[in-house]
């Protein structure tokens, strides 16, 4: 009898973890499926970053805006972290005053493309006075012109099997948001800051605002734009160049 | 029995992640150890407190967010099944609010755990929930109520430190009553073996 309750109670362990097993499996599968999963969600620190990110999108499922601002509350000052890139593609646009700088865009889109900034001013114009936190703990407010980019992913016919939009710098860096923050009506391409140009330690001539996350996610200095169904085959995997230096590609808190 | 197994369990799990949230909270602030009122703030603008700390650039904010997110859902987690299984089990009325004669702590110890409990550690989340631009963009109230984003992340630091002096207070007072035997309840339940001293 008790050997056989034993036995009973192997089989009904057995099927529990079983079931739990592969109940962590459909979960995490459908996880994925809805967008849930951020690219850097292995390791321990990964579960963390699993749950703030699933729980974010859920959160802000109807698209919810950023706080905008009255234009007598922009900041006076303005800080950056680090100067404009040094290397040489860069310093001769700088020269002849980005005339000669174009974006591309290409990937999972219908029509690849490649915009000068008349091109991009050309197009309907998006003012936002949104607040900027850098990770480390500083702030300010400004005013951010631009594109929405939106827009341009419906100009070059993005397909509707992109689930990711990557960004890469002129310095190197690259980043990448999903679709929630691409067509996000506050997501911008912005190429002028507080009425003016968009000033040089700023990120000219072009630079993302993503203005639901943290500064460090509205990347500078802009060169091409890539769509793409995932992220596993983009550079090292990790979403972008933020998770090589210790931080994490969603940066929403 | 002096504490159930969830107070156990929970207590545990807590201080492990209280001492995560600590240690991750001091590797982000080195970041920028200066703390500032109202919606903005950075060098070159007037602080609040300029905390007697270096500015570290290292990159230690990095690991110091990925722990301090990690440890701060496992601190919410066990907080809400502490909250519910405590009042489940009546843990809050009878030994805190209204508890049986002769009570097990004073009045200045209930009035305090109460504190920690319902008052502090919700504020914690609260304002570290309102400096976050995504969760503010669903919530904006929870950041305009305090004034903004910067007063939201100096009460944060400032209610931490309290945090830290309860912790401090709360081992010193474990250590006079008798420490191996208050810990060892903590741990395996039962009574603390010798006679009682009230503390």
């Amino acid at each position: 009898m008790s050997r056989l309750m034993t036995r009973r109670k192997v089989i009904a362990t057995a099927l529990t973890a079983i079931g739990g097993a592969s109940g962590l499996a459909v979960a995490a599968r459908l996880a994925d499926w809805y967008g849930l999963i951020p690219p850097d969600h292995g390791g321990l620190y990964g579960v963390g970053e699993t749950l703030t990110y699933a729980s974010h999108r859920l959160l802000t499922a109807r698209g919810s805006l950023a706080r905008e601002f009255s234009p007598d509350q922009i900041s006076k000052v303005a800080p950056v972290n680090g100067p404009p890139p040094t290397v040489f593609d860069y310093q001769q646009l700088v020269r002849r005053g980005f005339t000669n700088w174009r974006l591309d865009i290409d990937g999972l889109v219908a029509r690849p493309s490649s915009f000068s900034l008349a091109d991009l001013r050309g197009f309907p114009v998006s003012r936002q006075i949104t607040h900027q936190a850098c990770e480390e703990g500083w702030s300010f407010i400004a005013e951010w012109i631009g594109v929405p980019l939106s827009y341009v992913l419906n100009l070059v016919g993005a397909s509707p099997n992109a689930r990711y939009v990557v960004f890469y710098a002129y310095d190197d860096d690259w980043e990448s948001i999903d679709t929630a923050d691409a067509w996000h009506p506050q997501t911008l391409l912005a190429y002028g800051m507080n009425g003016g140009e968009l000033p040089a330690g700023h990120g000219a001539p072009l630079r993302l605002r993503v203005p639901r996350q943290l500064g460090y996610k509205s990347i500078k200095y802009l060169a091409q734009i890539t769509l793409v169904d995932s992220l596993k085959d983009v550079g090292d995997g990790s979403g972008s160049s933020a998770p090589g230096y210790g931080y994490s590609w969603y940066a929403g808190i | 029995m002096r504490h159930s197994a969830l107070v156990r369990v929970t207590h545990w799990l807590t201080a492990a992640s209280f001492i995560a949230l600590a240690v991750s909270g001091v590797a982000i602030l080195l970041a920028h150890p200066r703390l500032y009122w109202g919606e903005t703030g950075a060098v070159g603008t007037p602080s609040l407190i300029d905390l007697p700390l270096p500015f570290r650039l290292t990159g230690q904010s990095g690991w110091g967010r990925y722990l301090h997110f990690l440890s701060a859902w496992i601190a919410v987690l066990t907080g809400t099944v502490y909250v519910l299984g405590g009042m489940r089990a009546r843990h809050f009325s009878q030994d805190l609010f209204r508890p049986l004669l002769p009570a097990k702590y004073n009045i200045v110890q209930r009035t305090t755990y109460a504190a920690v409990v319902f008052v502090l550690f919700p504020l914690m989340i609260w304002t570290g929930l309102a400096m976050s631009p995504a969760v503010t963009s669903v919530l904006p109230m929870l950041v305009t109520s305090l004034s903004g984003q910067q007063s939201a992340r100096t009460l944060h630091f400032i209610i931490a430190a309290v945090l830290v002096l309860f912790v401090v207070g709360h081992v010193a007072m474990v250590a006079f009553a008798g420490f191996s035997r208050h810990v060892g309840a903590m741990i395996l339940g039962g009574e603390p073996s010798a006679p009682e001293v009230q503390t």
